[in-house]
């Protein structure tokens, strides 16, 4: 199993001059499911957005080790996966391409076997060959989280993964978050207590505010 | 291995989206037909110069890839998916795939108004054909490279439309003064040899703009 850690420190971040949050300092372990908390606003999605790497703190250092290695941030995304109501899959591809498209831009074959299971458990599997612009959005959502674990990821980023779900949905949403967790992180950012009741861990950005 | 099927993968992606959606090409189309029709028409019985036919090419070719090239970053933008690729590749590979669909997409307009000037224009008679295909796929490759990267700016940008030909027109100068030179020459029957500098010129063009896009990339596509 890869020996993976995420390591912040002292992490800052402003928009113009307000301060999201100071000084965070932690580090996130291969086998933990994290949970992100705070009120609406308060910048989950920001500091997601900074662990990932596509948004730069203002102060401090972000670092992933793998094998005691530290990874330059360009190789972040070979161990990524993220899930977000934000994140915009392809309207004009059905959802097997838009997996399969996904795979490519990641490096990886798609593992089909893998990928069609998923579809199944999150009930797309009949509706796999259909554009994505007939989804509704809670199907949508279901996709980003499939595309999200289609590659095995060391790192899985859930940013309110069960956001415009029905229970059925939540409830395939948590096993597949739990499943094989003790192989990778998994950091899920939420409000909602149903999903940081599946968490070893809160951090509350609210702790970390001026 | 990782770094060859990634661009691939995101400009079979590109290839497959437009020609679902047709934006680039309709544009393109569009913007090389009305064009070609608007010189013929006024020319009328005119003759013109073989230098002038040459000149209006180049004109045709510059305001074409003014029209349809910004899509490659700008409809990623629109669509809100510029985070979904951000998170899964590096810069390098979504510049590289986002590149190789330009020049697919500049070499069939160049091959497109080249065939249409060449059949509708008498008076643009090439003597050199093969210093003439040189010019051609030379300024291909720095159109691509330029209309590219400049794409990316102008994708995070509040007016798309206007800042695309205004950032474009000064990059791209030294390159269409160096390909209206070079079709001059190809139009007298110079030799490739005795093109030797204008030829050269060209290819640093496209080496300097290629490498300055690489190093520029990644704080273009970066928060």
């Amino acid at each position: 199993m890869t020996d993976f850690n995420i390591e912040l420190a002292n992490i800052s971040k402003n928009f113009g001059r307000r301060q999201i949050f100071r000084n965070l300092d932690f580090t996130l372990k291969t086998g933990q499911i994290y949970g992100i908390a705070g009120h609406n606003g308060a910048g989950k999605s920001t500091l997601v957005k900074i662990i990932a790497g596509v948004l730069t703190p203002n102060k401090g250092k972000l670092n992933w080790v793998k094998n005691g290695i530290a990874l330059e941030s360009e190789k972040y995304c070979d161990y990524l996966g993220y899930a977000a109501p934000y994140l915009i899959l392809y309207d004009e591809f059905t959802a097997i391409e838009n997996l399969h498209f996904l795979s490519g831009l990641r490096g990886n074959s798609p593992d089909n076997e893998y990928i069609l299971r998923l579809l199944d458990e999150f009930k797309l599997g009949d509706r796999k060959d259909e554009l994505l612009k007939g989804y509704s959005s809670g199907m949508k959502q279901r996709m980003k989280i499939i595309s999200a674990l289609a590659d095995h990821p060391a790192v899985l980023i859930a940013d309110e993964p069960v956001s415009n779900l029905d229970a059925e949905g939540k409830s395939s949403v948590y096993k597949a978050l739990l499943e094989n967790s003790n192989e990778r992180i998994t950091i899920i950012a939420s409000n909602e207590q149903s999903d940081l009741d599946l968490c070893s861990e809160i951090i509350s950005v609210e702790n970390y505010k001026v | 291995m990782k770094m060859s099927i990634r661009p691939l993968a995101l400009f079979k992606k590109d290839w497959q989206s437009e020609i679902r959606t047709r934006y680039a090409i309709n544009a393109l189309a569009m913007f090389i037909l009305v064009t070609i029709s608007v010189i013929l028409f006024s020319i009328g019985d005119e003759k013109i110069t073989e230098y002038l036919s040459g000149g209006l090419l180049w004109v045709v070719i510059f305001f074409s890839a003014m029209s349809g090239l910004s899509r490659a970053f700008v409809s990623e933008e629109e669509r809100g998916t510029t985070l979904t690729l951000q998170l899964s590749a590096p810069p390098s590979s979504i510049f590289t795939g986002k590149l190789l669909f330009n020049l697919l997409l500049v070499f069939l307009m160049n091959f497109v108004i080249t065939f249409l000037y060449i059949t509708l224009f008498d008076s643009f008679i090439v003597k050199n054909y093969s210093l003439f295909l040189f010019a051609i796929v030379l300024g291909n490759i720095g159109i691509s490279v330029s209309s590219t990267i400049i794409a990316a700016i102008i994708s995070k940008a509040g007016s798309k439309g206007t800042l695309y030909p205004v950032l474009s027109f000064p990059i791209l100068l030294p390159l269409i003064l160096t390909l209206l030179e070079l079709t001059k020459f190809a139009i007298d029957g110079d030799t490739i040899a005795g093109s030797f500098v204008e030829l050269a010129v060209l290819v640093c063009y496209d080496v300097i703009m290629l490498a300055a896009s690489y190093m520029l990339f990644d704080f273009v596509w970066k928060d």
